[in-house]
């Protein structure tokens, strides 16, 4: 007998008093509980995203599309980059006005390349504000999960409103499981020291998310 | 489970020796009071935490009750995916599929993500028997595995060492393993997390081979979910050529809506925090992304047979998020160590003695290292009714009965040591049941009150040395009663 007739003979052994009739999956689960917590409008939603990612100790910045490119690169030229990762997609314009050099996301590169490379540059797919997270799916303009975790700083541009949602839930219900997925609250840390949280240990250490809009943050209102 | 825990003395021994280290019990204060406050503002965030309990509870419970048809469903949406499904019925088994897959890579090294069921089934010290080298690279695990040492709690295995023991490891042990600990290295925790950045980073670079557990796996999707801090997950997720994860068979969820429940309660519960930094999900392999190759292996090891038992499958629900620990006033004092497995603390209490059966002198002191307070209960995300369980464990170590043991259904005879509690519950069910001699105990127990003893004899002195014993009245209760008119005839209690 292989290993998997005999596990799943023995959980049917032991799921013997489990009667035909039990209450389906949906008549077993309620889902009474909130699809998102607190009324807010989408301004405040977004509000409330950059009051939590920053909370988490990532760097918050607010600009309009126009104002993007010079944004990127004062963020590049504060921190000295000489290099940049761009992923396939990304939107160039975003980096017109820095002069530091572009190096592809590219298949052959090996870990230790990345490692020399300074910053990466990316979008991302959803950000949920009540947690502070930014979600990647690997799409054009984020590039392999690889990219955006060996170089030390990662900017991340989010589209808002757009792409930002409430809750975990709102979340999970835009993003596709097919897709390799990486959710991000804050920059690297760990709490393993007497339980103390410290920021900083494998991945980026420094999380600077750009959170653009058509107009001034003052002028959002649902 | 693991080899590391045989022989271990029973509870009350190791936590004997536990309580008399000051050291530790500091760092088991100091760490357990601070995630305790936190966690309670965390789940006070959110207004709905009883419903996203409840529905937690729920969801873990269907899940067990049609655990088979999961499971099927899970392997073919994997297989879907690209990725290659294994089952291994117990530790020995998947130890030695982990060891042929990797020696089929050509590779001597592997880079592991922290996991409770890699622990569980004594992976490193198996790989290292056939000349392969695990590293751990999360932060306590490196600091246990540095300082041969073994872990003690779930969430934060390193708990019991404070900043001067963990930079003391560090200096003098890194050089061992790879890069060095930097020159006058202090005990600041960024210093302490700087220096495991540098020491693991050559590791995780030049890595072709990563092993992992998982959190969560989706039934209809084939996804795996890992929450981690550090980042060393996703290095050892995402850079390797090959991914091999061994999870516990109790980890499926049906569907990808079910993860909205357990990514809200699993982190507040854990490290108190909204969200944990990184979470990674992957379903089977993605062109071009990350690994080529990924293997799943489904651990049973004992898991089928807790599920047997109608009480005690409960303890299938657990996520190890670690809360029951730091709330726990035993854990508390006697550390985690004490519990002889690599599950410590309340939870562990009732998982050990059922994955492993209670005929060992450790597993059949467990269910008795609680003090039946309840605090792991109130804060157990997914509801396990931990007294509850105890109790029922206690019952069978003493009165013995039947179990499921590897699939096959034994009669456990009752544990020795126990002869003295079971006459005592014979004698008490005897006396209850004749009335005529229960009152005639209890007259002669009164008036002979003058020469009871203030300790008990022979075994039950050990008892009795922390206690004091009941004084017994002049008069039992029913005479005075009777005498009295129930307390209506105003003459009082006897004096």
């Amino acid at each position: 007998m292989s290993s998997r007739e005999r596990i799943l003979g023995r959980v049917r052994r032991a799921l013997a008093d489990v009667r035909q009739d039990e209450p389906s999956y949906d008549q077993a689960v309620p889902r009474d509980y909130l699809r998102e917590h607190g009324d807010r409008s989408v301004g405040e939603t977004v509000d409330l995203l950059a009051e939590n990612l920053a909370d988490y100790r990532a760097v918050v910045h607010r600009c309009t599309a126009e104002d993007l490119a010079a944004t990127i690169a004062g963020m590049l030229a504060a921190r000295g980059a000489k290099t940049v990762l761009v992923p396939r997609g990304l939107d160039l314009e975003w980096l017109q006005a820095t002069d530091a050099e572009r190096i592809a996301d590219r298949a052959e590169s090996t870990a230790h390349e990345l490692d020399q490379v300074d910053s990466v540059v990316t979008a991302c797919a959803v950000a949920v504000a009540e947690t502070g997270t930014i979600v990647l799916d690997g799409g054009p303009d984020q590039g392999r999960r690889r990219i955006t975790l060996v170089p030390d700083h990662h900017i991340c541009v989010v589209r808002v409103p757009d792409q930002v949602v409430s809750s975990v839930p709102q979340a999970l219900e835009r993003l596709d499981p097919g897709l390799p997925l990486t959710w991000i609250s804050g920059p690297s840390a760990t709490s393993d020291i007497e339980l103390d949280r410290v920021e900083g240990v494998h991945g980026p250490r420094t999380l600077e998310v750009v959170l653009v809009g058509g107009q001034s943050s003052a002028d959002v209102t649902s | 489970m693991s080899g590391t825990y045989l022989g271990m003395p029973a509870f009350p021994k190791a936590a004997h020796e536990a309580v008399h280290d000051a050291t530790l019990r500091g760092n088991l204060r100091h760490a357990t009071h601070t995630i305790r406050a936190k966690r309670a503002k965390a789940v006070a965030e959110v207004s709905d935490w009883d419903a996203l309990r409840e529905a937690g509870k729920r969801i873990k419970d269907h899940t067990l009750r049609h655990l088979d048809r999961y499971l099927v469903q899970l392997e073919a949406s994997v297989t879907a995916a690209g990725g290659t499904v294994h089952w291994a019925a117990d530790a020995d088994e998947a130890n030695r599929i982990v060891a042929d897959l990797v020696r089929a890579t050509g590779e001597s090294e592997v880079v592991k993500v922290k996991s409770m069921t890699t622990q569980e089934i004594g992976l490193n010290e198996a790989l290292e028997a056939e000349g392969i080298r695990a590293y751990e690279t999360d932060l306590a695990e490196l600091i246990v595995q540095l300082g041969r040492d073994r872990p003690s709690h779930i969430l934060v295995p390193a708990i019991h060492r404070n900043r001067g023991e963990i930079r003391d490891i560090f200096r003098k042990e890194m050089s061992e393993w790879g890069r060095p600990a930097p020159e006058g290295l202090t005990d600041t925790p960024a210093e302490l997390a700087e220096a495991a950045r540098l020491h693991l980073r050559e590791k995780f670079l030049r890595a072709k081979v990563g092993i992992s557990g998982a959190n969560f796996m989706v039934a209809e999707t084939g996804t795996l979910v890992v929450v981690e801090s550090e980042g060393n997950g996703r290095m050892c997720l995402t850079l390797p050529e090959t991914l091999i994860s061994v999870v516990g068979i109790e980890k499926i969820l049906p569907t990808w809506q079910d993860l909205e429940v357990f990514l809200q309660t699993l982190p507040r519960s854990s490290t108190a925090e909204r969200m944990n930094p990184y979470t990674t999900m992957w379903t089977g392999t993605t062109d071009g992304d990350g690994p080529s190759t990924f293997h799943l292996v489904l651990l049973d090891n004992g898991r089928t047979d807790t599920l047997a038992d109608e009480v005690g499958r409960q303890a299938l629900r657990c996520i190890r998020c670690s809360a029951c620990l730091n709330v726990c006033p035993v854990y508390e004092r006697a550390g985690g160590h004490a519990y002889g497995s690599v599950y410590p603390g309340p939870i562990g209490a009732i998982l050990s003695p059922q994955l492993r059966g209670v005929t060992s002198e450790i597993d059949a002191s467990l269910p008795y290292a609680s003090s039946l307070c309840g605090a792991c209960y109130e804060v157990c995300p997914v509801a396990i009714d931990i007294p509850e369980v105890l109790v029922h464990l206690r019952e069978r170590v003493v009165e013995g009965g039947q179990v499921t043991s590897n699939g096959n259904k034994v009669v456990l005879k009752p544990a020795k040591g126990h002869a003295a509690e079971r006459a005592a519950m014979r004698a008490a069910r005897w006396a209850f049941s004749r009335p005529g001699a229960l009152r005639a105990g209890q007259r002669l127990v009164s008036r002979s009150r003058r020469l009871h003893p203030r300790s008990l004899p022979g075994p039950g002195k050990a008892w009795s040395g922390t206690r004091d014993l009941p004084a017994v009245p002049k008069e039992p209760f029913r005479d005075w009663w009777q005498r009295t008119n129930g307390g209506m005839d105003g003459k009082g209690a006897a004096k």
